[in-house]
């Protein structure tokens, strides 16, 4: 297979998650517009009097017909128009694009926590099974899909803030006492870090550090549980019998042959993950009180702010297609046989 | 190395699988050898211990298989109590082995060439620089057409008799003393199959090495092998040299498999199934695994301590009553 | 039937896990019925002189800011929860099961307009689809039982269509239809039936999933309102006192909820085995 075929797979994907945004977008736009409920209502506030109510429907367009309502609804989509938030006064979009390196920050770390012990967990465990590190892995599996996030963030504020005093208080990104590297990226570490500042750095990194905990401990249950089978599986496969018989060394037998093949169906429970974590996101945002695009959505709940929730899921949406995408392209670049059988 | 000193001894071998339902006496007291530039040929029917015995002369067998007595002597190594480390360093060097299947029995995202440089570098064959060349080196060796593109194929780009050969180019890529062959040529189409096997034959004589085909089809035993051990659930019933045990087969299931099996002269009519089938291997079991599908059986066949008894020179049966 | 039975106490004496699930479950229900007539307080009464007080003799799991009984407003909050989540999944099941057996059976441009509604919900971080929902049409406890229930339909949806897919042209099939049944009928008294085991095993797992998700909405103070107890409310607003150090008001609703979620996972799991004993892993 030549490089030519995997760019025009790749293109095919692409193309294939354009129906996915559509519906997406069909959806948000139904959810403000067609349902029961006069959208005019709400975003003229409750002191608003029949007039105001009739200027604002006239000034949202919907006075007009449902199509096109969504023809104008797409048209501002795609100059980033997501409306105006009626609780801070700023564009919607500008407020998610403000906000959206501490959610990303947060939750990259929480998935490099997550996949660095999952991984080898589900590794030791099916190299292993029925020794200590499954039935390890098996507890962790059971309790840790049980957990609700919101309490598990909790009790870490309880027990690394309150009794042990090892944590920073939980409020948001940075201690008050400290000041905001200069913003490059937005990833306080990383800025600090390019800044050459390491108090900031650990400053902000202890902060990160219980949230992302958090996170990451709902995700890995799916994942450890995944990498356990699908390594189970893969290694009573022939194939790894024929490296063995070729005397290859344990290591490449595992990590080469086994979990090379492994990462296939692994990948594929990451979509999976990826939705987990994007919503409790919005839970640990909470309980931490992180300045995140979570928070936001919650703020402008509270306040019947609909214009920004719509934004906020629709913004959550396309981030989640985005990253299907990409393990849909990495499964084509790893696996040879995508394409060739249909 | 001395011509005499066999390349694989097998002593006195019992396994047994621990498994959910019981303990299978999978082998018990099997013994056999293979000397240089000789190919014998493991015949039974599916379960009879044939695969069992070549996976734990490699040191390979399953977590569940325990080893209960005997030995190994592999080129003058004790495979049973070597450390892991030599065997790994035997495994591909010493002794090589090719499996059925030969399209699952490759690594589904690698490249081919790239399979057999993990062996080449393993074993110090070939370094970084000069693993591809040595690869194609290893695939002309097995008679690969276009061996350079093949190089870079995936196995499912590949027919199953092209895989074998790519097995075969890896199990000898590293110049072995021994080839275990576990039913090579299953799952091919026949006229493949031939190809397979005479190309195993002629690269065993090139080599002077060894070879132990597994086969349950006695008449490609008969074919290319120099000598046959008959095995029957897990027991080694007869061996002997091919021209002999075909001129006068003693153990009535080695009489039996021969009129089972299709041959040269003689027509499908002349084939007789064999009654009944391999005894529950996790039951108490006689001293002879074959008394109850045996015509000849009577009541001495359940004495204990039934042992192989040579009855011409290099000509061995396990019976009470051999024809 | 009575195999059934036989393979049941089989499951239940070999693997005490389940049984243990299936005793807490128990428990869980008896709360749910009962639990306004067996607790010993009454969970929206406050009481000025007794709030905040740690777990004691007569406050077991202690009182929250406004003096009320924690233990009381936990154990009575089990109705609640368990009512949301099971009407989401019964809702989910109903409406996802039907148009799944449609689109297995039909096939065609049934079998895509299901596939691309599933896909469709499937789209969207569940969760935060599920808020947009309850912002949308309205905060109120109803509208998060429509919302879970929208979020779990694709789960029932696809085990449905494929479970109908495999039976369609089944041997007993065949025969149902050349004895002269209609389609309709065949799908619904010879193929619907066959696919409950493996959509029960899908219930159980799911009913963990959507009591979570409930809570989670509550907690980010969609649906349920104060003073109703409710776990995922409670949790909201003991969160607020744990840095003060008074840890027993989120426990207490936290762990209640963990456990009836543990449990039920852990009654799917013994049902997937019950059902499909080569599946266990």
């Amino acid at each position: 297979m030549n490089s030519n075929t995997k760019i025009r797979i790749i293109a095919g994907r692409m193309l294939q998650a354009i129906p996915s945004v559509f519906g997406i977008i069909v959806v948000t736009f139904l959810l403000t517009r067609a349902l029961p409920g006069d959208p005019a209502v709400y975003f003229a506030g409750p002191a608003a009097d029949e007039k105001s109510i009739q200027q604002i429907r006239e000034s949202l367009g919907l006075d007009k017909s449902l199509p096109e309502q969504f023809l104008i609804y797409l048209g501002d989509l795609v100059q980033g128009d997501l409306g105006v938030s009626i609780s801070t006064g700023f564009p919607v979009a500008e407020e998610l694009w403000r906000r959206l390196p501490a959610s990303l920050e947060l939750t990259l770390l929480a998935l490099i926590f997550s996949i660095s012990v999952a991984i080898p967990l589900g590794i030791a465990a099916a190299t292993r099974p029925n020794s200590w590190v499954d039935q390890l892995c098996r507890l962790i599996v059971t309790a840790g899909v049980s957990l609700p996030v919101f309490f598990t963030g909790l009790f870490m504020v309880y027990i690394f803030y309150y009794i042990l005093g090892v944590a920073p208080s939980p409020l948001g990104r940075l201690d008050i006492i400290y000041l905001s590297p200069p913003p490059i990226t937005n990833f306080y570490t990383i800025d600090a870090l390019l800044a050459g500042d390491f108090e900031v750095f650990w400053a902000a990194l202890a902060q990160l550090i219980l949230p992302a905990i958090t996170l990451g401990t709902f995700t890995l249950a799916p994942l450890a549980r995944m990498t356990r089978g699908a390594m189970l599986q893969v290694l009573s496969s022939d194939f790894i019998r024929t490296a063995r018989a070729s005397g290859l060394t344990r290591s490449t037998v595992l990590y080469t042959y086994a979990f090379r093949n492994a990462l296939l169906p692994i990948l594929t429970t990451l979509g999976m993950v990826f939705s987990f974590m994007l919503g409790s996101n919005v839970l640990v945002e909470k309980v931490f009180a992180w300045p995140g695009i979570g928070s936001f959505a919650i703020e402008a709940l509270i306040v019947s702010d609909y214009v920004a929730v719509q934004g906020f899921v629709l913004a959550m949406a396309i981030l989640y297609v985005l990253l299907n995408l990409t393990i849909d392209i990495l499964y084509t670049l790893i696996d040879p046989r995508v394409g060739l059988d249909g | 190395m001395n011509e005499r000193v066999p390349v694989l001894a097998v002593d006195n071998l019992n396994v047994e699988f621990r498994t959910r339902s019981g303990v299978v006496k999978a082998l018990e007291n099997v013994s056999f050898h293979v000397n240089r530039g000789e190919m014998i040929g493991i015949v039974g029917e599916s379960g009879s211990g044939k695969s069992v015995s070549a996976l734990t002369a490699m040191g390979i067998l399953d977590e569940a298989g325990r080893v209960t007595q005997g030995s190994i002597n592999l080129g003058g190594l004790d495979v049973l109590n070597a450390p892991e480390r030599d065997l790994q360093e035997m495994r591909g060097r010493e002794v090589s082995m090719i499996f059925q299947s030969p399209r699952t029995a490759l690594n589904p995202i690698r490249t081919v060439g790239k399979q057999i440089g993990d062996v080449l570098r393993r074993h110090g064959s070939a370094n970084r620089q000069n693993v591809r060349a040595e690869a194609i080196k290893a695939l002309m060796s097995v008679r690969i057409p276009d061996p350079e593109r093949r190089h870079d194929a995936y196995p499912f780009e590949l027919s199953g008799g092209m895989c074998q050969r790519i097995m075969i180019a890896m199990a000898l890529s590293c110049r072995p003393e021994l080839l275990i062959a576990d039913e090579p040529t299953t799952g091919l189409d026949v006229t493949t199959q031939a190809a397979i096997m005479d190309l195993i034959k002629e690269l065993a004589k090139e080599r002077n090495m060894a070879t132990v085909l597994i086969t349950h089809d006695l008449g490609m035993a008969a074919d290319y092998c120099d000598r046959i051990v008959v095995m029957h659930a897990g027991h080694v019933i007869e061996q002997a040299a091919t021209a002999e045990l075909f001129a006068s087969p003693r153990h009535p299931y080695t009489a039996k498999l021969m009129k089972a099996t299709p041959h040269g002269e003689g027509s499908l009519d002349d084939i007789e199934s064999i009654a009944g089938g391999l005894p529950d291997l996790r039951a108490e079991l006689p001293p002879c695994r074959f008394s109850a599908r045996c015509e000849r059986y009577e009541a001495a066949c359940d004495m204990p301590a039934l042992i192989a008894d040579e009855v011409s020179p290099g000509h061995l049966v396990t019976c009470r009553r051999p024809l | 039937m009575n195999e059934f039975f036989k393979h049941l106490r089989y499951v239940l004496t070999e693997n005490p896990v389940t049984l243990f699930a299936g005793t807490l479950f128990l428990i869980f229900v008896i709360f749910a019925l009962f639990g306004p007539l067996i607790v010993p307080y009454d969970p929206l009464a406050s009481n000025a002189s007794q709030t905040l007080k740690p777990p004691s003799w007569d406050h077991w799991f202690g009182t929250d800011q406004l003096g009320r009984d924690v233990f009381s407003r936990v154990l009575v909050a089990t109705r609640l929860d368990l009512a949301i989540a099971i009407s989401a999944v019964a809702i989910s099941f109903v409406i996802g099961s039907v148009l799944g057996s449609l689109a297995g059976f039909f096939g065609g441009w049934t079998d895509k307009l299901v596939g691309r509604l599933t896909d469709t919900i499937m789209a969207f971080p569940l969760f935060v689809l599920a808020m947009g929902i309850v912002a949308a049409m309205g905060n109120t406890v109803e509208n998060i039982v429509y919302a879970t229930a929208i979020i779990n339909l694709p789960f029932y949806a696809r085990v449905a269509r494929t479970e109908v897919n495999v039976r369609r042209n089944a041997d007993f099939v065949l025969a149902a239809r050349l004895a002269g049944n209609s389609s309709l009928r065949l799908l619904a008294t010879h193929i619907y039936p066959n696919t409950l085991p493996p959509m029960m095993v899908q219930v159980s797992l799911n009913m963990g999933w959507a009591i979570l998700n409930a809570a989670g909405l509550s907690f980010i103070g969609l649906g349920v309102r104060p003073p109703t107890a409710e776990w995922g409310i409670m949790v909201a607003e003991g969160a607020g006192y744990i840095v003060s150090g008074e840890w027993w008001l989120a426990l207490f609703p936290g762990a209640a909820l963990m456990l009836a979620v543990f449990c039920f996972n852990l009654l799917g799991d013994g049902l997937r085995d019950l059902i499909d004993p080569r599946r266990r892993t």
